[in-house]
């Protein structure tokens, strides 16, 4: 394989990676929120099928013919999909605390509630090829690709292409890609620079005396699971408005799970969430694109080390993590 | 059911100390919830099918004589239960030990496998023998990869809902190499377990051998038949019964469920019964797997079990993970899976719908305030689906 084809495989390696990481990170962003206030979620996969679904489902209606051509303008009906993504995923992060505060069901089985709800839910209503009017569009363009742009010309000077090939990664992504690494660091600043932050890690470890100092536990809760559940909202949404730009039956096959395992592995902290989130994205993007690399090796086998890493990981064989203490226990209120 | 009344102090753990009488009456009380929260679930489906603008009624009605009316589509109840029988087993078993099992899916997936394997790859043997060896290694394969996430529980404090999720998808991964057909020109070889016969892209493993064939019990031509699966899986159900409540193994896996602590005190290997509870758990989903190999697929296709393993959660909780119980949780939910081909015909009805119905009787269930609530009905016993305080008390 030559120079130029290695380049090109390992560009787009990475660029899979990205792709498959996004929802990811924001999956596990979700869990993390909500596992730092006290409430185990294993029902990411669910909120990421929701939402995609209803986003996709909100593009297709507004993209209809008797829709008034304002609201069909490509960046409003997309806002507006994107709004009723992230609305589905805090309602169904919010089932999730009714359930799992209010009615003080198992969070696991809450959990399970929505992934099994989802799943038949976005069956029921499936539409087979619903048309839309397109996806999200790219953006920041890579100066390298534009004909006669003179970062190209230098390029083609010095036949130094590097600059190039790191620009096919860093520009031409989708706004939900850029959001998603903003998000990483605002959230990752906000749980231990801000009193929400301290407030919201307190639930998680010891709610008890968090409620002693006269923080509204409950509250607090019903808002972390909120403001994740658009966390879930957004990588959803990612996958029917920005990825693909259409819906297919349980498109999601297990991201929630990997956003889980992620979080995990990342030892529930943003920035190793985001971490252990490209690190599975590279792995699944390995994957599909092996044979690219001319390495004849059954793809299943690869597809398999990141769950095996998650258990080792959580096993303390390698490092340890340490999950928030209360996470899992309903907390009651005295 | 959870049977027995608040004021009991030792719940669980002494079914034989009420009276017959106030038994029966709490057992029907029992029993008021999850038919309140399957009939919910339907009333809630029908709003839904109403939305869609159909009509609930010819729908439903279809749903009972797809499942029930046609000889066909009893035979298809029975047939769909005896997976879930045994799933919902596996998830029942482990939470009376304080333990969630949500990789009965794996479990099953790995007893499949190995069961088309042995299905396929042992000739020679009368059908007894053959079938006896098929569903023991089945068993097995599956009690050894439900007893991985117990020893790491057991041993390394690593949660078991996480590690079964993880082990699902190795599991879906592992499997699905085993059988994958390799590419076109021969670079990555096919899996060990592929069918080199096979003419088509799709991945599966060789036939099994007619003497592996789980036997029929009633055959309606041409060549739909009930196999003999359903009393196995019966007999298991009443064996694990047997094990939880007239054992003292079980009297103990129910005692690390009430209070690990506890039972360490009194002197139980909570480790050992950790990694016993998960191996038996994987057992039954193993054993399911391999009954839908033998019985139903005669051989290992990726995917063709697709959520037998995750119903299973829901048949044990609207059982409220009772084994007997298991039974008939899993007959609802075969009957409804059979009776969706007709209901989708005769009411234009997606049969989706079905699943969106069984998630909201798992939201009853587990959340049985909601209906009581609703109904008015006066608590009898304890919350009915709670996973134990376990990971309060370290192991």
């Amino acid at each position: 394989m030559s120079e130029v084809e290695l380049g090109l495989a390992i560009i787009a390696t990475i660029n899979a990676a990205i792709r498959f990481s996004v929802p990811i990170t924001l999956g596990a962003l979700s869990g993390l929120l909500s596992e730092r206030s006290g409430i185990v979620n294993i029902g990411i996969e669910g909120m990421l099928l929701m939402s995609a679904f209803t986003g996709f489902m909100a593009n297709v209606f507004l993209s209809r013919p008797d829709v008034p051509d304002a609201l069909q303008a490509g960046p409003v009906r997309l806002t507006l999909a994107l709004v009723v993504a992230l609305i589905t995923g805090g309602l169904m992060s919010l089932l999730h605390g009714v359930l799992s505060i209010q009615y003080k069901v198992d969070q696991i089985i809450s959990g399970t509630v929505l992934n099994i709800l989802a799943v038949g839910l976005t069956g029921y209503f499936y539409q087979r090829e619903a048309p839309t009017l397109g996806k999200l569009p790219n953006m920041i363009s890579n100066p390298f690709t534009i004909a006669d742009s003179w970062e190209l010309k230098l390029a083609d000077n010095f036949k130094f292409y590097l600059p190039y090939d790191i620009g096919r990664i860093l520009f031409d992504k989708d706004v939900i890609t850029y959001l998603s690494l903003i998000l990483v660091v605002v959230v990752g600043w906000a749980l231990y620079r801000t009193t929400w932050g301290l407030r919201t890690r307190s639930l998680g470890e010891n709610p008890r005396a968090a409620d002693t100092l006269g923080i509204n536990v409950y509250r607090m809760q019903y808002t972390n699971l909120f403001l994740g559940g658009m966390l879930a909202g957004l990588g959803g949404a990612f996958l029917t408005l920005a990825a693909v730009g259409l819906f297919e039956q349980g498109m999601t096959t297990g991201r929630g799970f990997i956003a889980l395992a992620v979080m995990i592995f990342g030892n529930w902290r943003p920035s190793g969430a985001l971490k252990g989130a490209l690190l599975f994205g590279f792995a699944l993007a390995l994957q599909n694109q092996l044979q690219l690399f001319g390495i004849n090796f059954p793809h299943q086998l690869v597809g398999m080390l990141p769950y095996i890493l998650t258990i080792v990981v959580l096993a303390g064989f390698v490092g340890r993590v340490q999950p928030p203490a209360a996470a899992g226990k309903a907390y009651e209120h005295e | 059911m959870a049977t027995t009344a608040r004021s009991q102090p030792t719940p669980a753990l002494s079914p034989r100390s009420s009276s017959g009488f106030s038994r029966v009456l709490t057992a029907l009380q029992g029993l008021l919830i999850p038919a309140l929260s399957v009939f919910t679930a339907i009333l809630m489906g029908s709003i839904l099918i109403l939305l869609n603008g159909r009509d609930p009624i010819t729908a439903f009605e279809g749903l009972f004589e797809g499942a029930l009316l046609e000889p066909r589509g009893l035979l298809a109840t029975f047939r769909n239960m005896t997976p879930l029988i045994l799933s919902g087993l596996s998830v029942a078993f482990a939470f009376k030990s304080g333990l969630f099992n949500i990789g009965a899916q794996g479990q099953l997936i790995v007893g499949s496998v190995v069961a088309a394997w042995v299905g396929f790859a042992v000739d020679g043997l009368p059908p007894i023998l053959h079938i006896t060896l098929a569903m023991v290694a089945a068993c097995l394969a599956g009690a050894l990869w439900g007893a991985i996430p117990g020893a790491l529980k057991a041993y390394a404090d690593a949660h078991e809902v996480i590690t079964t999720i993880m082990l699902n998808y190795v599991a879906m991964q592992l499997a699905g190499w085993l059988i994958s057909t390799g590419s076109a020109d021969g670079t990555i070889k096919a899996g060990p377990l592929s069918n080199p016969a096979s003419t088509d892209a799709i991945a599966r493993t060789p036939p099994i051998l007619e003497s592996a064939r789980l036997p029929s019990i009633y055959t309606i031509p041409p060549g739909f038949q009930l196999h003999i699966g359903i009393f196995i899986a019966i007999i298991a159900a009443i064996l694990i019964w047997f094990l939880l409540y007239r054992t003292t193994t079980g009297f103990q896996l129910r005692m690390v469920g009430l209070s690990a602590s506890a039972a360490r005190y009194s002197g139980v290997n909570v480790k050992r019964m950790t990694i016993l509870t998960m191996a038996i758990a994987g057992l039954l989903a193993g054993m399911a797997g391999g009954i839908q190999t033998l019985g139903v697929n005669y051989g290992y296709e990726g995917n063709q079990s697709l959520a037998l393993g995750f119903d299973g959660i829901t048949v044990a909780f609207l059982a409220g993970n009772n084994p007997l119980a298991v039974n008939f949780s899993a007959f609802l939910f075969g009957a409804m899976d059979a009776g969706t081909t007709r209901m989708a015909r005769t009411a234009d009805v997606a049969p989706e719908l079905i699943q969106v119905i069984q998630a909201m009787i798992l939201t009853f269930v587990a959340a049985d305030q909601i209906i009581r609530r609703l109904y008015r009905v006066r608590a009898v016993g304890g919350p009915q689906v709670r996973i134990s305080n376990r990971s309060e008390g370290e192991l």
